[in-house]
């Protein structure tokens, strides 16, 4: 298993971890009194989920198993996959945190995080996407 | 990979570049508000995420990793697959056309109905593949 596969899928299942654990903690208010910002965390955990456990996982996986690209780059290239887990990684915890601060103090100007989170997941789904698309073909 | 699977992870890929483009676009604009129409993208973004990228995915590389037949078709009934595909695809453009520009519950109907039909036809064409390796050739 190509180190790469390695990273993303373990950092996946960390992801899945944080995922579960924000879910409890969206469920705990049915129990014990928590503030009202707590459901702002909503998207923070099927963001985890889905990013950060999903896509991080299928990303890891099509990288060692899908078709070879050529001899000399037979994952295509191994630059753009890091490229890729830097930004999916760094993009997910800006928005996880930025979400977070926006929910806890409303008026404070840190919109901005969102906005890198949102650049940076594209780049990261985009140069996913480049990265696999020749490998994805007939024998 | 056989050529079915190319055909529906490349729809696959290119539902996730659209699904996460209107991601990124409506995460901007949460932390940088700019449009407020573009929270219309809210739906489509699952559509496509979920049915369009997740669920086709899957079934791209199931055709291609589940076990073979011994004897010919070696794939089973492939035409099957070419259907759900043709089905899916139709159901979740549908779906997010009828999200985007708020149109009749009847579109949405036949969207879903179509996904649905899509569901049961590679449930039926991966059904009788789902065996132990005795019976089939290695893949």
């Amino acid at each position: 298993m190509p180190t790469l596969t390695r990273v993303f899928i373990k950092t996946g299942l960390v992801y899945f971890l944080m995922a579960m654990v924000v879910g409890v903690a969206l469920a705990a208010p049915t129990v014990i009194h928590l503030p009202q910002g707590f459901a702002a965390l909503r998207p923070v955990y099927f963001h985890l989920f889905m990013v950060g456990w999903v896509l991080q996982l299928i990303i890891g996986i099509a990288y060692w198993m899908f078709p070879k690209l050529s001899k000399q780059e037979p994952r295509g290239s191994t630059a753009l996959g890091w490229l890729v887990y830097g930004c999916l990684n760094v993009g997910l915890m800006f928005r996880a945190v930025g979400e977070v601060l926006l929910a806890l103090q409303p008026g404070v100007e840190i919109g901005w995080t969102l906005a890198v989170a949102a650049v940076l997941q594209l780049i990261g789904g985009w140069g996913f996407i480049v990265n696999t698309w020749l490998r994805v073909k007939e024998r | 990979m056989p050529r079915v699977s190319v055909w529906l992870v490349r729809a696959a890929l290119l539902h996730l570049g659209v699904g996460i483009t209107f991601g990124a676009l409506m995460l901007w604009n949460k932390g940088l508000p700019f449009a407020p129409v573009l929270w219309t993208l809210y739906l489509p973004h699952i559509e496509m995420l979920l049915f369009g990228w997740t669920v086709q995915a899957i079934m791209g590389v199931a055709f291609w990793i589940v076990p073979r037949f011994s004897k010919e078709p070696r794939y089973g009934r492939v035409r099957l697959v070419w259907g759900a595909m043709a089905c899916l695809n139709a159901g979740v453009l549908l779906m997010v056309v009828a999200y985007l520009l708020n149109s009749s519950p009847a579109l949405l109907l036949v969207g879903r109905g179509l996904e649905l039909l899509a569901v049961a036809l590679f449930a039926a064409h991966v059904w009788p593949r789902i065996k132990p390796m005795s019976d089939v050739l290695p893949p």
